[in-house]
């Protein structure tokens, strides 16, 4: 709660340090000065920032994120129209991460500087150093273009059009789960190695318990922690909308949402977007913090 | 001490594949352990003890350790051994017992599942018997509630209490052989004293042949019937332990005999005398000396083939006994006398570099 409300003085001054008149932007070209003032006083912008942040607020905590300076929606609706999609892809990209990068991290821990350690450790850094957006357009390219298997964007509800769904979802999912399976394939490589070499594992080996069983529960069970760490960090990432992807792909999540309440300094929006992705890394480290729990009896009290 | 033996190790080697070269950590070592029988292994750290025995049961990484010799456990030999039937033998063959208590057991597993899994290992019992078995086990070695224990998890023990879990986990199968790896080096000296005591008691009741590895001396009188003296990865004298810690041959024996403080012979004109030390280090193993491996730092030197050919374990004195004494040396002669109670504390002094350190 105290983040919270540390997070949403520091988005409001923020958002407000930018500059650039929402007003005038909205506007247009010409107008006078009348219609100019009206709409300042109307949208509470002529009001001292500090009247303006309690008025924000109060509404905030009652659910009332405002209306959108530029189309007249509600910020509540704007958002709601656009999570699904972002909670779409980023489950959809951390599908993608995990089933890449736990096996391979694994087999890499497994055989260390073996063929496949190297191969993995050049692919995650590749993962890693490549920009998204060039991925993106490659993939585009590639499958979109030159083979014409697969829409190069857009998004359809799951509901309406179950195919056209999966086919839109593919590629962006793949371009992010890559880059976040690149991160995680290296927490998993490190942790599995540093759970090999603990004593305890040579105690389980020393009882005689077949080799898949130290391996899965001497191991593997001790190399969740760090793992439950690291995709949370990432999905917290992918969560708060990745906007150039989502750019590339015309994707309408809530980072397209932000990027353009930025353009046309659209504070209501942009606070309660930013103000949402504070309250999903709040949620996801929760979810964090209880798994632990669940995960290392030395954490329960 | 009759009939066949536990365990036979003839000729062990372990060569580990360091980033510094080859390493010669363990270079033919031979020793038997017979049923109750305990054998200590003793040594300087770098001694090469631990990796012995580990090598035994085939617990060191594959790619960069290289074992030969043999070792026959009840007649079968370990080193050549298939996996499978390896891991049949580590349990009810010979259990082990590690350093250090706090992490040998998995922290994310209650104590009872670590128990059970022993257990079930290696037998046809369901859950709820391997479970009653293991409270059992769990009050054989002499915790307190052991019912309750089963569900607790390792950080709610202390280290003494993790080590009779772990002593429980190694004894859960009923082994021949128990492997007790510097078992109470991590252990204040009360908690030490009960854990020997359970080992003892353990190993009277069922006959249980013990390799007990330490550097504590004192532990060693304790509890041995036969001593080993390791030094850079050889044996360099062995015998029963009233041979070895009462004459000891080797320099190096007696170097380390040396170095304990005399508790009742305390200061003369109120000074305590410094402890007296064996000059030098270990040789490392990627770079043994030519000759005998104690060489560089031994303050006889009594004959001039030390320096260039390693001296055979030879017998001292009877072959004719059960347990013959033997050394790696060809200062038979005890110029220093080891009758003589002073040679300790003068041992650093008549090193050839003079005077101590």
């Amino acid at each position: 709660m105290v983040v919270l409300a540390g997070v949403s003085v520091i988005v409001f001054g923020l958002v407000h340090l930018v500059p650039g008149d929402p007003v005038r932007l909205a506007l247009g070209t010409r107008f006078s000065q009348d219609t100019y003032d009206a709409l300042r006083e109307r949208s509470g912008l002529d009001q001292p920032l500090v009247t303006q942040f309690f008025d924000w607020l109060g509404r905030a905590l009652s659910g009332d994120l405002g209306v959108s300076f530029r189309s007249g929606d509600t910020v509540t609706s704007l958002i709601a129209e656009r999570l699904p999609a972002t909670l779409t892809l980023a489950f959809a990209s951390i599908l993608v991460a995990l089933v890449i990068a736990v096996p391979l991290g694994t087999i890499s821990a497994l055989r260390p500087r073996s063929i496949i350690d190297r191969f993995a450790t050049l692919i995650s850094q590749f993962g890693i150093s490549v920009p998204e957006f060039w991925m993106a357009i490659v993939l585009i390219l590639v499958f979109a273009g030159t083979l014409g298997w697969l829409p190069s964007g857009g998004y359809v509800p799951l509901s309406e059009d179950p195919l056209g769904w999966l086919e839109r979802l593919v590629m962006p999912a793949v371009v992010t789960g890559v880059v976040s399976g690149s991160v995680i394939t290296r927490f998993v490589r490190s942790s599995v190695l540093e759970a090999l070499g603990a004593d305890h594992v040579r105690t389980a080996r020393a009882k005689g318990l077949p080799e898949r069983q130290v391996f899965t529960w001497h191991v593997l069970r001790n190399a969740l922690l760090p793992l439950v760490t690291v995709t949370g960090v990432q999905l917290a990432y992918l969560l708060s909308g990745v906007v150039v992807v989502e750019i590339v792909f015309s994707w309408p999540g809530l980072g397209q949402l932000a990027l353009q309440s930025v353009q046309a300094r659209d504070y209501p929006v942009l606070q309660g977007a930013i103000l949402l992705f504070a309250i999903v890394f709040l949620v996801i480290n929760l979810v964090v913090d209880l798994l632990y729990t669940a995960i290392d009896p030395r954490i329960r009290r | 001490m009759s009939g066949q033996p536990v365990l036979e190790v003839e000729d062990l080697r372990v060569r580990l594949r360091t980033p510094r070269g080859p390493a010669d950590v363990v270079n033919g070592l031979s020793y038997t352990v017979g049923a109750g029988e305990t054998v200590a292994v003793v040594g300087e750290s770098g001694s090469g003890k631990s990796v012995s025995v580990l090598a035994l049961l085939g617990l060191l990484p594959s790619g960069v350790a290289t074992v030969t010799g043999s070792a026959r456990l009840q007649g079968e030999d370990l080193l050549t051994m298939r996996p499978d039937r390896l891991r049949q033998v580590r349990g009810p063959g010979a259990g082990m017992v590690f350093q250090d208590p706090m992490t040998s057991l998995n922290p994310v597993l209650t104590i009872g599942r670590q128990v059970v899994e022993g257990i079930r290992a290696h037998s046809d019992l369901d859950k709820a018997a391997a479970r009653r078995r293991a409270a059992e086990l769990l009050a054989e070695v002499g915790l307190p509630d052991p019912e309750g224990t089963l569900d607790r998890y390792p950080h709610e023990l202390s280290g003494g209490m993790r080590q009779r879990v772990i002593i429980a986990i190694a004894l859960s199968n009923s082994p021949a052989l128990l492997i007790a790896d510097e078992a109470t080096t991590a252990l204040d000296v009360t908690v030490q004293a009960q854990i020997i005591d359970l080992v003892e008691k353990l190993q009277a009741e069922r006959g249980t042949g013990v390799i007990w590895i330490t550097h504590d001396l004192g532990v060693v009188a304790g509890i041995a019937d036969r001593v080993l003296v390791m030094y850079g990865g050889r044996c360099v004298e062995d015998g029963t332990v009233d041979d070895v810690l009462e004459n000891p041959v080797h320099p190096y024996t007696r170097g380390l005999l040396g170095a304990l403080p005399d508790l009742a012979q305390p200061a003369v004109d109120g000074v305590v005398p410094d402890l007296a030390t064996v000059p030098g280090v270990p040789p490392a193993p990627t770079d043994l000396p030519k000759g005998c491996v104690f060489w560089p730092r031994c303050p006889v030197r009594g004959d001039a083939r030390c320096e260039t050919e390693q001296p055979p374990l030879t017998v001292i004195g009877s072959a004719d006994v059960v347990l013959p004494h033997r050394a790696a040396t060809w200062c038979t002669e005890r110029t220093f006398g080891a009758e003589s109670p002073g040679v300790g504390r003068t041992f650093g002094a008549e090193s050839p570099e003079g005077g101590l350190r």
